[in-house]
């Protein structure tokens, strides 16, 4: 079993949503986080705030998310796969789908072999 | 200390019920007074005191106060030993004379709030990271439970002879590690309480979910669990909002115990018990304790589990409903922590929620083949759309079971399928 990151990818707001629809955001990610950590496949995962700072390599500092982009990444989860067609399989019926966001998924690097 | 009414014990046997309730005691304070190496000692004092007891209350009645004639006889027994024993060993072990004569029985405190903190003492000891959870288990029902090693090899299903070995290399590991009883500062206190309440999840769940076992046997551990958790809340330092939660699922748990067996003995599921049978007092003290474990620093399994066996216990609110905020919290504990049950119950609820299909999907992803729960779980969704398949599941869960009780359980329900028209 190998590890993967997926990325929630979603368009950039700094809106939070009203609290009822936040609460059923929370439920629809839990159900679904839910469903990969039945099989015993989930690592860890967190959900980001819409804030941020972005440190440039020149040391300057911008409020928010990475400004070049109209994406920003909302969350990530790590998952335990055999390879990356199945991690790719894990990510259907993620909700960040519902709201045209995207899942990009990377394999985390062994350094240690 | 709140009284905890499990269903009912007999009166009449004073002396039996004095022994599982003060044997424990006494040993507890003597090995806070004396070490843990002194253990056995401990126990000869108390079991010497105990058969006095039943020498002479057979003959002179039994005393107005029970308890404290114990007690004294247990001080005056210490006195003698120290005495006797020092005449033996002068020369070897000068210590023990010395001991012996700074030794005043009034001297060995058996108020109530040293018992306490000598049970408490006694439990954190047992659970010492280095010895095996199985020796865990057997070192706590006898030293805390007062059980005899017959009763452990019940209770744990295995043999007397292995229990017996077990207690023994357990002791000697205890006396060589010589956990300092007297000294558990609050901050070791604290730091250790996960290991502890994780120690009694698993003494309750031994009883619990055990079918192996009578009744009887494992209502036993689930007392001895509960009355071990009371002795955590009643210390300011580990009444913790996760102790809390622990005894609300105890008490959550323990309100079915009685509605889980029907009259001739045999087990009843969750879906066909009467709510009516269920012990509303276990619940409502449940529920006390769930709102006193709002926790501090994010949600630990406990309380994921004590919300989820709350919701259960919730009849007035409509099923749909209920379903869903189990599931919900199911969702929730697998992220805590995994375990096959939770996955097997997490997607039992999910058929509740979003109907068989949607089930059926996810069933099939976790996969889990050499439970038979996931085989029953996959009956149940399979009935009623694939007979053959639900058979076969349910010929695989039959195999795969342990206990005659469960198979016995599985074969009614293809009975009553059948009967129902529900495997055509």
């Amino acid at each position: 079993m190998k590890e993967f990151l997926m990325l929630f990818w979603e368009a950039k707001t700094n809106e939070m949503p009203a609290p009822e629809e936040f609460q059923e955001m929370i439920k629809e990610w839990n159900h679904w986080i839910g469903g990969i950590a039945a099989q015993g496949k989930l690592v860890g995962t967190e959900a980001l705030d819409y804030s941020g700072k972005t440190i440039s390599a020149t040391g300057v500092v911008t409020d928010g998310p990475h400004a070049e982009i109209k994406e920003m990444v909302g969350g990530y989860l790590i998952c335990k796969a055999s390879d990356i067609d199945e991690a790719v399989k894990l990510s259907e019926g993620c909700p960040i789908f519902h709201i045209g966001g995207s899942v990009e998924v990377r394999p985390i690097m062994e350094l240690d072999s | 200390m709140v009284c905890f009414r499990f269903p009912s014990m007999d009166h009449s046997q004073l002396l039996p019920n004095l022994f599982r309730t003060e044997y424990s005691k006494i040993v507890a304070v003597l090995c806070g007074r004396f070490g843990f190496h002194q253990i056995e000692m401990a126990e000869d004092i108390v079991s010497e005191a105990f058969l006095k007891a039943a020498e002479t209350w057979g003959l002179k009645g039994i005393p107005d106060n029970p308890r404290a004639w114990l007690y004294q006889v247990a001080r005056n027994r210490t006195k003698d030993y120290f005495r006797r024993e020092s005449v033996f060993r002068e020369k070897v072990q000068p210590d023990l004379k010395q001991e012996m004569e700074r030794l005043d029985p009034e001297e060995i405190d058996l108020s109530e709030s040293n018992i306490r903190d000598s049970l408490l003492q006694m439990l954190y000891a047992l659970c010492l990271p280095e010895l095996p959870v199985a020796s865990q288990l057997a070192l706590a029902l006898r030293y805390l439970g007062g059980f005899s090693v017959e009763e452990i090899a019940n209770a744990l299903m295995g043999n007397v002879g292995t229990i017996e070995k077990r207690l023994f290399r357990a002791r000697e590991k205890l006396r060589a590690l010589r956990p300092d009883l007297t000294q558990f500062p609050n901050q070791e206190l604290k730091n250790r309480l996960p290991q502890v309440l994780a120690f009694l999840y698993l003494l309750f769940n031994e009883g619990y979910f055990s079918t192996h076992n009578a009744q009887k046997v494992r209502l036993d551990l689930c007392r001895e669990a509960t009355r071990l958790g009371l002795i955590l809340l009643d210390s300011p330092v580990t009444n913790t909002p996760s102790t809390n939660a622990l005894m609300a699922l105890f008490c959550f748990h323990a309100s079915r115990f009685e509605a889980r067996t029907d009259a001739e003995g045999n087990q009843v599921l969750y879906a066909d018990q009467d709510p009516a049978d269920w012990n509303h007092e276990l619940i409502r003290r449940g529920r006390y304790y769930l709102r006193r474990a709002t926790p501090d620093q994010g949600v630990s399994r406990y309380h994921l589990e004590a919300a989820i066996a709350h919701w259960h216990t919730c009849m007035e609110v409509p099923a749909e409903k209920r379903w869903e905020e189990i599931l919900h919290l199911y969702n929730r504990l697998l992220q805590v922590e995994y375990s096959p049950m939770a996955a097997l119950n997490r997607t039992y609820a999910l058929g509740q929620v979003q109907g068989k299909e949607v089930a059926l999907k996810e069933a099939l992803k976790i996969n889990l083949v050499k439970h038979p729960l996931f085989h029953s779980l996959l009956a149940e969704l399979y009935l009623e759309m694939d007979a053959e398949k639900c058979l076969e599941h349910l010929g695989k869960a039959i195999e795969l079971s342990s206990s005659e009780a469960d198979r016995e359980l599985l074969a009614k329900k293809e009975q009553r399928w059948r009967a129902e028209g529900k495997l055509k």
